[in-house]
């Protein structure tokens, strides 16, 4: 039996077995694994089987789906349904930052009106919200500043301002904010209060430690959720129908089928592009993830 | 402002109360320009909340704590205090270092970019002169070669120089350590008390929270021994240690040594 010794190698531990100077690392047969095989075996039957069905199936109509994926209709509404969830987003994520700020702030009417914000958004349903965006020309005909109880000093009729357009996206990224405000919220509380004490200690000021020391570890908790909330919010666009916005994808998809009386090959189609996009959006969440984990998830290990 | 009548930290009859726990009960103490204070004391006698007064982390209860005689947290007139802007209070956490015992460093910039966070963004010097300043201080606490590490690539001990380095960054009047090694393997522990010993003799005003009591006697020149939230003995440590007149004193350094 020959000495055995640990080395330490910086970042690393490595157990070897000595002989003399040279090292004999440990060859290990892997463990086998014959159930896997079976499995593989028996979902590529089942996988090919349910693809060769779909494929000769005359009820798919392949050819309608291949007929309409390109159609500029359908074109046109996955750039609306982008445009929608990105704009959308966008808004959400600069209203659920102030949302956040106000709850943290020791002002008790921002820590109030925040509550009452995320309260409201949350506990009334999308569908519901859309609608009332969608009515808010009639209940409202006139946008407008005014002496209070006096007389009006500037206006514009709401339809002016509030088109479908403004109506979906306001409905969709203000119901998103009240959501995203609770992720943020929970990502900047698992953050360990020392880094606060740290920054204080050097005498950062509150926004500077808000801004350089809180938020980026905080993205780090925020964006797997938040990218769930994208991806939630690019399906959530195909209910501004509610408003009634009409070039979405969905919109556009359904205007073909019904149509044509062939529901099916345009629900494939909608349904590709909604992977298309989807699949965009999870490389921009892992390149989003990679640059705020830098320091933690992402650490190459360098010998010095 | 290096008035010898004036003490770089003085306070007052500093009383903490958290909720129903009365933290501090009325401490007093000065610490002059190039003393080394150390506070020892059993856990919860409030030596720790002491030093985070001195630096604002907490906020006093009663009394004045006062940093070359400037009154820190308030504005007092016609005998009444009177709250002070954020802003201000950063400014006057500028003249404290504070060093934690978790180290407490940015997980997401590397140890020279923890240094220069200080300096480039509070103090708004100019970047390459930081850099060449974050260089000088982590080598002085002999971490040069580890600058574009992160703190997950550092050991406990190298984390803690790191921090040390960071505080010194801003050129604090005093520095406040927080039980600096307790969160360290032992064989750690040399490294870092070696820097604080090194940061002790260049003439550094500081106050030391510690378990070290062998450190306490080599470094200290004032020791203070807390107990359930009042200084209850101080001194000279050699003194002190060798010949405690409390009997409390006694019992705590018995079981300490």
């Amino acid at each position: 039996m020959s000495l055995i010794t640990s080395k330490t190698v910086p970042g690393n531990v490595a157990v070897s077995r000595h002989q003399g100077d040279e090292v004999v690392f440990n060859e290990v047969v892997p463990r086998k694994h014959p159930g896997r095989w079976i499995g593989v075996a028996l979902l590529v039957i089942l996988v090919s089987q349910f693809v060769h069905s779909a494929i000769v199936n005359p009820n798919f109509h392949w050819d309608v789906f291949a007929e309409y994926l390109f159609a500029p209709q359908v074109i046109s509404g996955v750039g609306w349904t982008l445009f929608l969830t990105v704009a959308a987003m966008i808004l959400a994520i600069v209203c659920a930052i102030i949302l956040v700020l106000m709850r943290d702030s020791d002002n008790p009417i921002f820590q109030w009106l925040a509550w009452l914000w995320i309260w409201f958004f949350r506990g009334t349903p999308l569908y519901t919200q859309l609608l009332f965006w969608g009515l808010v020309a009639v209940l409202f005909p006139r946008i407008s500043l005014s002496i209070p109880f006096g007389p009006e000093i500037i206006g514009v009729p709401t339809q002016w301002v509030i088109t479908a357009g403004v109506a979906a996206l306001l409905g969709l990224g203000l119901n998103e904010s009240a959501y995203l405000a609770e992720i943020f919220r929970a990502g900047f509380k698992a953050i360990d209060r020392g880094q606060t004490e740290a920054a204080q200690a050097i005498g950062m000021s509150r926004a500077q430690i808000w801004w350089r020391i809180l938020m980026p570890q905080a993205m780090r908790t925020i964006i797997p959720p938040t990218g769930n909330e994208t991806i939630g919010m690019l399906k959530g666009t195909s209910l501004v129908l509610a408003v009634p916005f009409t070039l979405d994808l969905m919109f556009a998809t359904n205007a073909i089928a019904n149509r044509l009386y062939l529901p099916v090959p345009l629900l494939m189609v909608a349904a590709f592009w909604y992977l298309v996009v989807t699949s965009i959006l999870m490389i921009g969440q892992f390149y989003l993830e990679r640059h705020f984990g830098k320091g933690q998830d992402y650490v190459e290990t360098r010998h010095v | 402002m290096s008035d010898a009548a004036v003490p770089t930290v003085s306070l007052e009859g500093i009383h903490k109360v958290f909720g129903e726990v009365h933290a501090l009960r009325g401490v007093d103490l000065t610490i002059g320009k190039g003393e080394v204070c150390v506070a020892i004391g059993p856990s919860g006698s409030g030596k720790s909340t002491l030093l985070r007064c001195i630096n604002q982390i907490e906020k006093i209860s009663a009394g004045r704590v006062r940093i070359n005689g400037e009154l820190q947290g308030y504005d007092e007139r016609n005998g009444r205090l009177h709250e002070i802007s954020p802003r201000r209070i950063a400014r006057q956490r500028r003249k404290t270092g504070m060093v934690f015992q978790r180290f407490n460093l940015f997980p997401h910039k590397t140890a020279l970019e923890n240094v220069t966070e200080g300096p480039t963004q509070v103090k708004r010097i100019p970047k390459a002169v930081a850099l060449k300043r974050g260089r000088e201080l982590l080598d002085r606490v002999g971490l040069v070669d580890l600058a574009d590490r992160y703190p997950n690539q550092l050991s406990g001990g190298q984390q803690q120089r790191v921090a040390i380095a960071r505080a010194l960054a801003m050129d604090p009047e005093v520095m406040l350590f927080d039980e600096p090694t307790s969160a360290l393997d032992p064989e750690l522990v040399g490294e870092v008390l070696d820097v604080i010993k090194d940061l002790a003799r260049s003439g550094m005003t500081m106050m030391l929270v510690t378990h070290e009591i062998g450190f306490a006697r080599e470094v200290g020149d004032h020791l203070v021994l807390m107990d359930h939230g009042v200084i209850i003995e101080e001194g000279a440590p050699k003194e002190m240690l060798e010949r405690p007149k409390n009997p409390r004193t006694q019992a705590f350094l018995s079981k300490v040594l």
